[in-house]
C-alpha cells in the first residue's frame, strides 16, 4: 500500500485515459473535489461517464459540459423541474448530445457501496411502482416486494477531504463526508483533494473517515469555493 | 364543474402553509424537509419541542437557514447554510439513507405536484418541461413513518393538484399521509381523503370543488387555527 503525492490538481489526473467512468464526491458545495473536477477540463479527456450526486447546483461538474467532454451521467439530481436557467448539461441532454441516468440518492449510494464491497446488488423498497423500475428485476421474499439494484463502480474516483496523512488517511469536516467515504471504495484509481497533508499520526486514528487503504493519490491545494443561489 | 376563468378563494400564503405543517410535528421527533416550501418549516418550530431536522446530505440536528458567514462543508440538502443545535451529528450518505429508508425519520414535509386519492404521491418529474430531478424525495416517501405534503392546493392554470389517478410520474405509491395546502389539511386514510380543517374563510364545499378526487367531509370540520 503506498499513496503518491502530486504537485497540482493537474498532474493528478494527467494520466486518466478518455472514456473511462469518473466517481465524483460531494453534495452541491460540500466536499466536492473542484480542484480536480477543474484539472479534468484543462487536460481535457473526453467521452467521460460522471457519477455525482449533482451536476448543475453551482457545482464545476456542469464545466466539463463546455467542451462536451461528459457524454454520460448517473446523478440524482440534473434537470430542474421548475426556474428558468438551464445548466450546461441540461442544454447538452435536451440536444441529445449527453445521456443521463436518474438514480434515487439512497440507491446510488448503495449501489456504490455494494460495488465497493464485493456485494452483487442491493433489495429496495425504493422506486417500486415509478419509472425508475422500468426494466429492473423485482423480487418477492417473504411476501414483500423488493427491487433489486445492481452494483456500480467507477475506474476513477475523485474526493475532497479536509485533510490526509501520508498514509493516504483521510479526515473530513463538517457535512464534507456525504458520497465521499463510499466512492472511496469503489474506483479502481482515487485521488483526493485535500486542503492540508501531515504527517501520519497527526490524524487521531479514530478520526479517519476514510482509511488510506482506498488512497492512490493525494494532492493538497486550496479549496475552490463554490455556492448553488436556486 | 370548474369554469375555465373561476379561481379558488384565497387561501394561506406559502409562509403560513409551512407553519400549518409545523404545528403537524410531534415534540422531540426526527424531521426530513424537502427542498421549496418545506424548508420554511424549519423557521416555524418552537425550539422548547426539541425537534431534529435531518438533512439527507448528512446531518442531524440543524435549526434552520445561517445567517452567518457561508461555510461551503455547512449545508443543507437544498444548498443552504444552516445553523446546527447542541447535540446534532455528521454522517456519509450511506448513514443518512439507512436513517431514512431504516424508519428512523419520525415525519418527512415534502413539496408535491400531486398526490392522488391512494395516496399516491408525484413530486419529481413535471412533463411539460420534460424532465425533472428526483434527489432523496422516492426514498423519503418510502421510509419516513410519516409523510407530509405541503403545496398548493391547485396549478396556477386552476387545475386540482389533489386527484383521483396521478398523471405525472410518480414518486411513490401510496405514501402520503397528510396534505397541507393553501386551503385544506387532507387526511389521507384506506378509506379515502378526509377533509380535517379548512383555511380561515374557506368552505368545506369550495375545498371539494377545488379537489379533483372524493373528498370525505365530515359533519364538522374545523378552521385552522394559526
Amino acid at each position: 500500500m503506498s499513496v503518491e503525492v502530486f504537485d497540482s490538481p493537474a498532474a493528478a489526473v494527467a494520466d486518466i485515459p478518455d472514456g473511462v467512468t469518473i466517481l465524483v464526491g460531494g453534495f452541491v458545495s460540500a466536499g466536492t473535489p473542484s480542484n480536480l473536477i477543474l484539472a479534468l477540463k484543462q487536460t481535457g479527456q473526453s467521452g467521460l461517464t460522471a457519477v455525482a450526486n449533482n451536476i448543475g447546483l453551482g457545482d464545476l461538474l456542469d464545466e466539463l459540459c463546455e467542451d462536451r467532454q461528459l457524454t454520460r451521467v448517473i446523478a440524482t439530481f440534473a434537470i430542474r423541474a421548475s426556474g428558468t436557467r438551464s445548466s450546461r448539461f441540461e442544454e447538452l441532454y435536451r440536444a441529445g448530445e449527453a445521456e443521463l441516468e436518474l438514480v434515487p440518492q439512497g440507491t446510488l449510494i448503495e449501489r456504490l457501496r455494494a460495488g465497493g464491497a464485493g456485494l452483487g446488488g442491493v433489495l429496495t423498497k425504493t422506486g417500486l411502482g415509478t419509472m425508475m423500475a422500468e426494466g429492473k428485476q423485482t423480487l418477492e421474499l417473504d411476501g414483500e416486494r423488493w427491487l433489486l439494484e445492481r452494483p456500480l463502480r467507477g475506474d476513477v474516483a475523485l474526493l475532497k477531504a479536509w485533510r490526509a496523512d501520508r498514509q493516504g488517511n483521510l479526515q473530513y469536516r463538517l457535512a464534507g463526508l456525504n458520497f465521499n467515504p463510499v466512492m472511496a471504495t469503489a474506483a479502481d484509481l482515487v485521488i483526493a483533494e485535500v486542503e492540508e497533508i501531515v504527517e501520519a499520526g497527526v490524524i487521531p486514528p479514530d478520526q479517519v473517515g476514510t482509511p488510506g487503504v482506498y488512497v492512490d493519490r493525494l494532492v493538497r491545494c486550496a479549496p475552490i469555493p463554490v455556492r448553488w443561489d436556486g | 364543474m370548474i369554469m375555465p376563468d373561476a379561481r379558488p378563494p384565497n387561501g394561506l400564503s406559502r409562509e403560513l402553509i409551512a407553519l400549518r405543517a409545523a404545528r403537524e410535528l410531534e415534540p422531540g421527533s426526527v424531521v426530513n424537509l424537502g427542498i421549496g416550501l418545506p424548508t420554511l418549516v424549519a423557521g416555524f418550530v418552537e425550539p422548547a419541542d426539541g425537534i431534529l431536522f435531518q438533512a439527507e446530505n448528512g446531518i442531524l440536528g440543524y435549526s434552520g437557514i445561517s445567517e452567518s458567514d457561508f461555510d461551503s462543508d455547512l449545508i443543507n440538502a437544498g444548498g443552504q447554510p444552516v445553523d446546527l443545535v447542541a447535540g446534532a451529528s455528521f454522517f456519509d450518505t450511506a448513514d443518512s439513507f439507512a436513517m431514512i429508508r431504516g424508519g428512523h425519520i419520525d415525519a418527512a414535509v415534502l413539496g408535491g405536484l400531486q398526490v392522488s386519492a391512494a395516496g399516491d404521491l408525484a413530486n419529481w418529474y413535471v412533463p411539460a418541461r420534460g424532465g425533472g430531478s428526483v434527489g432523496g424525495a422516492m426514498d423519503l416517501a418510502v421510509g419516513a413513518r410519516k409523510l407530509i405534503i405541503a403545496m398548493a392546493h391547485v396549478t396556477r392554470d386552476g387545475e386540482p393538484r389533489i386527484v383521483e389517478v396521478c398523471d405525472y410520474p410518480l414518486t411513490a405509491e401510496r405514501c402520503v399521509d397528510v396534505i397541507i395546502t393553501d386551503l385544506a389539511v387532507i387526511d389521507v386514510s384506506a378509506s379515502g381523503l378526509s377533509l380535517r380543517e379548512t383555511a380561515p374563510g374557506v368552505s368545506p364545499q369550495e375545498v371539494a370543488r377545488w379537489t379533483g378526487a372524493p373528498l370525505i367531509i365530515p359533519p364538522v370540520v374545523a378552521e385552522m387555527s394559526l
